[in-house]
């Protein structure tokens, strides 16, 4: 421990990544940083990011992705897919338990999926369409048969997409009044021991996980401190030793991560695939004139942003689909920051001067000030732009009722085009109220077309040809204007070893985290 | 005097009535609402999603049904249901009372202990050093916005010299019990309540200074001089008393915003009271913890104006409650 604290942070990470080879050892308490507050544990219920991050302890799922989003077996231990792509068999672990001691078998599948997620998860509902019937042949074994082929199908099975629900607990009863969502029961390495709301949440070991020797922590506190600075402040005092990302400014990582004994990685957002832009507004106003959407997506100097904004963390988008998601074009038609030639559209659009009103996405400073920046970037190649304040309740109700001209936003990928790319730009998913459809107002029947027709193909080569198309065209619509593919580093103590191992990180990833035992 | 309470008290139940509709027009007035905002935070929605939300909330409903049914609820002291946190309004209250009186109370009682024996002591020292240095503190205190002094306390005597602890009302997993356990919320509580007790003890030492010059230059304290009694006897028994009838009036609505806790202080401190609760209830937009949080809020200025009123009484005869 205190030949640690001599060494630099660069040399830390090296000899971090080197130590990971060490063997594993069994104990040790792990504070973490929860924030917001999770309004709930109950993961079939709420799957905002604090409840996962908690609950994916506590739940699990049949499947777990590598940070390539390649399946890894968790509750199914092995699976097939037939040669047409439309009956997937799973079959489960054995000796599985639930926390309160039940067996966890296939009818507990069936009830998760066809009951209890159809009536309460959206997005998982939106894929289940493609699914003609599921069923349990025997206790070890469930049966997936689809009615066209779906090629996203084997990427659902995550914990936050599909969390296995007690049917012993649930079945028959009111799910969202249910008391037991007070003390959720899972099969995950860690039980819920105790929620101290305002304080903490405590998650201790499940003795009878069905994987010898897992997990290795033996509980884990998250700790709820509502402000950015006094997160940073405690862990600097060594009062947390795990900021999962997002968790501070951006403009405190560099000095937490200068600190001895600190390590971090941009791992573990793979299946999310955080994709930031602003929407345009084709509904009405100076954005329907695609010159102009051209223009300001020329007039943004992206690399600034990612430099002094993010710390140099993140990608520079190049279209709709984020390069850690799968079937991702590099080569769709320049967008890069050029000066000229936004001028150069600028002069062919129809724009007479009018101000654009700019809508910051309202988590933080970071996006304040990138708001800013892209004012500048505006004004520079002769754009008028002001900033128009909210809050989150009120920023969901401007984007969702097309009340701006330009709206900063970011959203997940999930690993996939067909479960979270083709949302954002098919002409059935306009309408007005919500902020997380195609806001923009995007039609084009051509992208309907291809998005329809790659989601439901069995051959990923024949995918990839189709979202290769689409993302040309669409890129050369410009229905918005692409940013960042975002990245936020988890930092932590370098005591704490593989906190990070799987594509949604720390949300499933403390199964596999050890301590150092000084 | 028990004519003029329960005159006060039958008032104090239409004051609060009215507040309670106000509240409900207003927070409804603001753009967004709890069903949107959970949508945004579970990443995706569709619009089954977020109208079953509107449904099981009754945000569905027409306004004046809403108002009408919270309205019946709050008159028989139930609260009603928190969207976000799955939990009765009440039960959450009650849950974050204590964190909340523990900081409020010791700032409230830090303030008035440091701030009037400051403002007495700059007084009785009128134009020295003295005076000058506790003005200028008290000018200091009063000007420095709080969130700023919160976190540079936390700085210097969390991360800088680490003599405390810079969030939270407790050593989590130390589990505590008995004096261990008070003296360990004693810790963290020294820098939340210092902070938050700063402004007030400014506010306390200013009035106190200038209320007893003032006193000290009428026509009693002469007589009371020209009788020959001791400067201590006067300056407590006349002057004091007398000054401090400001004071309380403050204290009395100090005192009232104690239950409605300490926004920023409880959010950078990570104090877990009703003053977060209710900042974070306001940004996800859960209208009956707001409203519940007003409520209760409300109900104790009131009662605390009360108080105050008949504390007048005591501190001063001349002001006849019965009249």
């Amino acid at each position: 421990m205190k030949t640690f604290r001599l060494l630099t942070s660069a040399a830390a990470i090296a000899l971090a990544s080197a130590l990971s080879a060490e063997e594993p050892v069994s104990g040790g308490t792990l504070n973490a940083v929860i924030q917001p507050e999770p309004p709930g544990l109950m993961l079939g219920l709420i799957q905002n990011g604090p409840t996962q991050m908690v609950a994916g302890q506590i739940y699990e799922s049949l499947l777990r992705y590598d940070t390539d989003l390649n399946p890894m077996p968790s509750l199914a231990k092995e699976w097939t897919v037939s040669d047409d792509g439309l009956i997937y068999t799973f079959t489960l672990q054995d000796n599985v338990l639930w926390h309160d001691g039940e067996p966890f078998t296939s009818a507990d599948v069936v009830f998760s999926v066809d009951t209890f997620l159809r009536e309460t998860h959206a997005r998982l509902r939106a894929s289940l369409v493609h699914v003609d019937s599921i069923e349990a042949p025997d206790p070890q074994t469930v049966v997936f048969t689809l009615k066209q082929p779906f090629g996203p199908f084997l990427g659902i099975f995550e914990t936050g997409t599909m969390p296995m629900i007690p049917k012993h607990i649930y079945e028959g009863t009111d799910f969202a009044n249910n008391p037991a969502n007070n003390t959720p029961i899972g099969t995950g390495p860690f039980k819920f021991q105790e929620w101290e709301r305002g304080s903490y949440i405590h998650l201790v070991k499940n003795e009878d996980y069905y994987i010898d020797g897992l997990p290795y922590l033996d509980e884990i506190y998250y700790q709820v401190i509502p402000d950015a600075a006094s997160r940073a402040v405690a862990f600097e005092t060594g009062q947390v030793d795990l900021l999962p990302g997002g968790s501070v400014e951006n403009f405190d990582i560099p000095r937490l991560t200068a600190m001895d004994n600190v390590c971090y990685t941009n791992d573990g957002w793979e299946f999310f695939g955080p994709h930031s832009w602003m929407w345009m507004n084709l509904h009405e106003g100076p954005m329907t004139d695609k010159n102009l959407r051209k223009a300001v997506m020329h007039a943004l100097d992206r690399e600034f942003a990612r430099d002094a904004l993010w710390n140099g963390n993140g990608n520079l988008a190049n279209g709709p689909v984020s390069s850690v998601t799968r079937f991702h074009d590099p080569d769709t038609p320049d967008i890069s920051f050029n000066p000229d030639k936004a001028r150069e559209y600028l002069a062919q659009s129809g724009y007479d001067g009018e101000t654009l009103q700019i809508l910051p996405l309202p988590y933080g400073e970071t996006w304040q000030r990138w708001a800013e920046a892209t004012r500048q970037n505006l004004s520079e190649v002769g754009i008028n732009s002001e900033i128009v304040a909210t809050d989150v309740a009120g920023w969901n109700q401007r984007t969702g009722d097309w009340d701006f001209d330009l709206a900063f936003t970011y959203l997940y990928q999930y690993g996939d085009p067909a479960l979270g790319v083709a949302r954002t730009y098919i002409s059935s998913n306009i309408a007005k109220g919500s902020p997380w459809n195609n806001v923009s107002g995007y039609v084009n029947e051509e992208v309907d077309a291809l998005f329809a027709e790659a989601a439901v193909q069995a051959s990923d080569d024949k995918r990839q040809e189709l979202y290769s198309k689409v993302q040309d065209i669409i890129v050369d619509d410009v229905p918005l204007a692409w940013l960042l593919e975002l990245q936020f580093p988890t930092i932590y103590r370098c005591d704490l070893k593989n906190p990070v191992s799987t594509a949604i990180g720390v949300n499933d990833g403390l199964r596999d985290a050890w301590l150092v035992q000084n | 005097m028990l004519g003029f309470i329960a005159a006060r008290l039958v008032k104090a139940v239409f004051i609060l009535l009215a507040i309670l509709v106000l509240n409900f027009v207003l927070i409804h007035a603001a753009p967004g609402d709890p069903a949107a905002v959970m949508a945004g935070e579970a990443g995706a929605a569709d619009e089954k999603f977020l109208q079953d939300l509107r449904e099981r909330f009754g945000l569905d409903q027409p306004f004046h049904v809403q108002l009408w049914n919270y309205m019946k609820g709050a008159i028989q002291l139930d609260l009603g249901f928190s969207y976000r946190q799955q939990m009765p309004v009440a039960e959450l209250i009650w849950d974050r009372l204590p964190a909340t009186l523990l900081l409020t109370a010791t700032a409230f009682v830090i303030s008035i202990v440091f701030g009037v024996a400051a403002g007495v002591l700059a007084a009785q020292t009128q134009g020295t050093w003295w005076d000058t240095l506790i003005s200028t503190l008290a000018l200091i205190f009063y000007a420095t916005p709080l969130f700023w002094v919160a976190l540079m306390a936390s700085l210097l005597f969390s991360v800088w010299l680490g003599w405390l602890p810079g969030f939270g009302y407790q050593t989590i997993g130390a589990n505590y019990t008995g004096i261990d356990r008070m003296l360990d919320i004693g810790k963290h509580l020294i820098l939340p309540a210092t902070t938050l007790g700063l402004f007030f003890t400014a506010i306390y030492m200013r009035m106190t200074r200038a209320s007893m010059l003032e006193v000290s230059r009428l026509d009693f304290v002469k007589t009371a001089r020209a009788k020959g009694l001791r400067n201590s006897v006067i300056q407590r028994r006349h002057v004091l008393r007398n000054a401090l009838l400001p004071v309380i009036t403050l204290a009395g609505l100090q005192a009232g915003q104690i239950v409605g806790g300490a926004v920023l202080t409880e959010t950078v401190f990570a104090w877990p009271g009703i003053g977060r609760l209710m900042f974070e209830a306001i940004s996800q937009r859960d209208y009956n913890v707001i409203l519940g949080v007003f409520f209760i809020s409300a109900a104790m200025v009131l009662l605390f104006n009360l108080i105050t009123d008949i504390l007048y009484g005591i501190v001063d005869p001349r002001i006849r409650l019965t009249k």
